[in-house]
């Protein structure tokens, strides 16, 4: 054997140094990106898991009827309207005494929920049989004092400049001595609208708002992208005008998004007089946007269907349109389903086009079908970071770590579709 | 295995057919949904405009709903200017029945109402809110003057000999030896805000009008004078940061040295973290924007379409609930949001003119 086969080189050397090099490059920049990815996570999670538990405070409410229902009527609505502050505010009293003066009253009444009075009304409707008792009950502390049981209110800070002030927080303790104040599965969160304290505010209305937009836009984008990516790869013709739509097809994939919400504005809204800020035209608009991506993505599955298929189909004396949808179609639809689900996972984290048809707004009431008014969780997200409350930074991280979920669930769902039933040739 | 990829195909088709149907039943939805409003109206209030007003707006609009057995209204965050636009294209369900706006409604405006069948507005005044300019607490608080903080600013800041210069100053020092020496960085919000306006009218002007010779432009030559007074410097000395008030801030605490611009209600609910500086040796607190002492204030306000009163249930409640001394007043619980309350006398004066739905009339 020649010599040189068996001492390394330096020209071999280099090339090992160059291959391992590169090698590290690589891994290189997957930790960056994870690191950052992963610095992303714990920032998120580190703030918006504590929104998930509330503080509850108990107090001993005397359900006085003279005060909730001076008529006696037992009308839902009285019930509702009922005066609930002045309860609350004498069971506190019992536990913090030496409270009379007007200004220390109302002060030691913000330790609990401004929505407190409002939640005792709606419990009571549900049960007028609380009337005359004496029962205690977990109310809503006040988003200052929640913040201070979780332990971020600094305490040493100037008093002047603390929301929460010493007196506040010596009856907190009062509280607590008591055990009367403890931490609770925010329950409130996943089950109402926004709100603009943010002990009462939830994402319910603005998940569901999305979820409305989402059926809106798959039961419009899906039928047509396939249809559109069918006929253009199986029975359109090459000829110039295809290719003008391919073009355009193309370049509207490409569109910033808010343009879609000025056409929706100026098509929907103002042509077609549809609903302002209802998921409706939410979910069309949606559908204008992720339609390009889903006719690419389905014109790309269906380019990677082998001929073989269509000339064995054919020669078996299958007709055009037999072949297509008995065998093309079929092998086509797992990969079509992915790109549709991957397109829609990106409408849903979309605000811009949203922005334009009025679905940014403030909106209290859990919308029931498409044409209920709506938000959706990115512009929950959205407007909730733009809020002046501290509260508002926790529910923030919350509203990000249950949009990612969505998305995560969305995705694993493509990834199965495809593991399941993707086939190899 | 190929079965099982049919059916899946069939599945889908299937769902695609739904949607057909789905989309049916959805026309067919919004067709009572239109037919119902040309019968019995919309049932739900409809509010736009500004984003100063929107924490007030939405915090009566929650209360209203919670309270009464009217729908809870939607209040959308546009802008001033975009609500009354929005506002002024048309009466009827399909816009908006009333409008926030941080500044006072425009003459333009009102003929832009006008042409498109809107004469009878109410205006409502919701009270004042102060633009403050802080810093970190870690930092010391800073003294000045408008005259200063315009210097500061400013694109082009008088030479001392009747004419104009670049702005050359880099150090707060260099404009007064008094203050401290360190680098001018200002965050601000960018020209589309109402806090962007209502701070360069009032902050800006006010400084600019310190020096004679600009004052006296104000009547001459107005586009020369607006060139002096309403441009930043751009340079890193102003920093455009965005919309959102809660980043200045996190952005302030990051940065000790840094000043940043925003409204009241941010200092209110932040005082923890950042603290507002003294302008022209008043403090922005509560009693002096309230009083008018602190010089960068301004008035909030919304209108109403009376037209849309009676019309769209729950208007009337809601003007009475915005306007009641529990929320709008001295102790309500606007002013926990931030919102600093006219005086007892100016708040019963404005009240009993909603009440009796008065006319805007601009003079």
């Amino acid at each position: 054997m020649p010599d040189y086969l068996l001492t390394t080189s330096p020209q071999m050397a280099k090339r090992h140094a160059r291959h391992s090099r590169f090698q590290w490059y690589g891994r290189i920049a997957i930790g960056i990106s994870i690191s950052f990815m992963l610095l992303m996570f714990a920032a998120i999670f580190a703030r918006g898991t504590g929104a998930f538990q509330k503080t509850m405070i108990a107090v001993d409410v005397e359900f006085t009827e003279s005060v909730i229902d001076p008529n006696g009527s037992r009308a839902e609505m009285d019930l509702k309207q009922g005066n609930y502050k002045p309860l609350i505010l004498s069971g506190l009293q019992k536990v913090v005494p030496g409270v009379t003066e007007r200004k220390d009253r109302n002060n030691l009444y913000k330790l609990v929920s401004g929505g407190a009075a409002f939640d005792l009304g709606e419990r009571v409707a549900a049960n007028p049989d609380m009337i005359g008792t004496n029962q205690r009950v977990w109310i809503a502390a006040s988003s200052e004092v929640d913040l201070y049981v979780k332990g971020k209110v600094d305490v040493e800070s100037d008093e002047a400049i603390r929301r929460l002030k010493d007196q506040d927080i010596a009856w907190i303790n009062m509280l607590q001595d008591e055990g009367r104040v403890k931490k609770k599965f925010n329950r409130v969160f996943f089950t109402s609208g926004d709100s603009r304290a943010p002990e009462m505010a939830g994402i319910l209305s603005a998940a569901l708002g999305s979820f409305f937009s989402l059926l809106v836009c798959f039961l419009i984008a899906f039928p047509l992208g396939i249809l559109t990516a069918v006929y253009l790869e199986e029975y359109a013709k090459k000829n110039r005008l295809t290719n003008l739509i391919e073009v355009n097809i193309n370049n509207l994939a490409a569109v910033p998004s808010i343009v879609f919400g000025l056409l929706g504005l100026a098509v929907f809204l103002n042509f077609f007089n549809l609903p302002r800020s209802t998921p409706l035209v939410g979910g069309m608009v949606l559908a204008l946007m992720t339609l390009p991506t889903i006719i690419i993505a389905s014109r790309s599955i269906l380019r990677s269907i082998p001929q073989s298929t269509r000339d064995a189909a054919m020669g078996l004396g299958a007709s055009k349109t037999q072949t297509t949808f008995h065998h093309v179609v079929p092998l086509a639809m797992p990969g079509m389903l992915t790109g549709t689900i991957l397109g829609m996972a990106r409408a849903l984290g979309e605000t811009a086009p949203l922005l334009m048809i009025g679905m940014v707004a403030f909106i209290v009431d859990i919308p029931k079908g498409v044409t209920d008014v709506a938000t959706s969780l990115p512009v929950q997200i959205f407007l909730w970071a733009d809020s002046p409350e501290k509260g508002f930074v926790e529910l923030t991280s919350a509203a990000i770590i249950v949009l990612l979920v969505f998305l995560i669930l969305m995705n694993l769902f493509a990834v199965y579709l495809r593991r399941r039933l993707e086939r190899r040739w | 295995m190929f079965k099982k990829i049919l059916l899946c195909g069939f599945v889908a088709f299937g769902v695609a057919a739904c949607g057909n149907g789905g989309d049916n039943t959805s026309e067919t939805s919004v067709a009572k949904v239109e037919a119902a409003p040309s019968a019995s109206g919309r049932d739900q209030i409809k509010i736009v405009g500004s984003s100063t007003v929107y924490p007030f707006a939405t915090t009566v609009a929650e209360n209203f709903g919670r309270s009464t057995s009217f729908k809870t209204p939607i209040v959308e965050s546009t802008g001033s200017g975009g609500g009354l636009k929005l506002f002024c294209s048309g009466l009827g369900d399909n816009y908006p029945d009333i409008t926030n706006a941080s500044r006072r409604i425009k003459s333009s405006e009102v003929e832009l109402c006008a042409e498109n069948g809107i004469n009878d507005i109410v205006e409502v005044k919701v009270g004042y809110d102060g633009i403050v300019v802080a810093n970190s607490t870690k930092s010391d608080r800073m003294e000045l003057t408008l005259r200063e903080l315009y210097l500061a600013l400013a694109k082009d800041v008088p030479d001392g000999k009747g004419g104009l210069k670049p702005n050359d100053y880099i150090n707060w020092s260099d404009i007064n030896p008094a203050l401290k020496d360190t680098k001018i960085e200002i965050m601000g919000p960018p020209p589309t805000s109402g806090t962007r306006d209502a701070f360069v009218e009032l902050a800006m002007e006010g400084g600019c009008q310190t020096f004679d010779w600009i004052k006296a432009l104000k009547k001459t030559d107005k586009n020369t004078y607006k060139a002096i007074c309403h441009a930043f410097r751009e340079d890193d000395g102003f920093i455009e940061a965005g919309e959102n008030d809660n980043l200045i801030v996190r952005k302030l605490n990051a940065n000790p040295n840094a000043l940043g611009i925003f409204g009241f209600g941010f200092l209110d609910q932040n005082g923890d973290s950042v603290q507002g500086s003294v302008i022209d040796d008043t403090l922005p607190t509560f009693e002096n924007i309230s009083d008018g002492s602190y010089p960068v204030s301004r008035s909030l306000y919304f209108y109403v379409k009376k037209d849309m009163i009676g019309t769209v249930p729950g208007i009337a409640e809601y003007l009475t609930e915005f306007t009641s001394v529990r929320a709008s007043g001295q102790d309500g619980y606007l002013s926990e949001k931030g919102l600093i309350p006219m005086n007892a006398e100016e708040h019963a004066q404005w009240q009993s003119q909603v009440r009796a739905q008065k006319t805007l009339s601009l003079n």
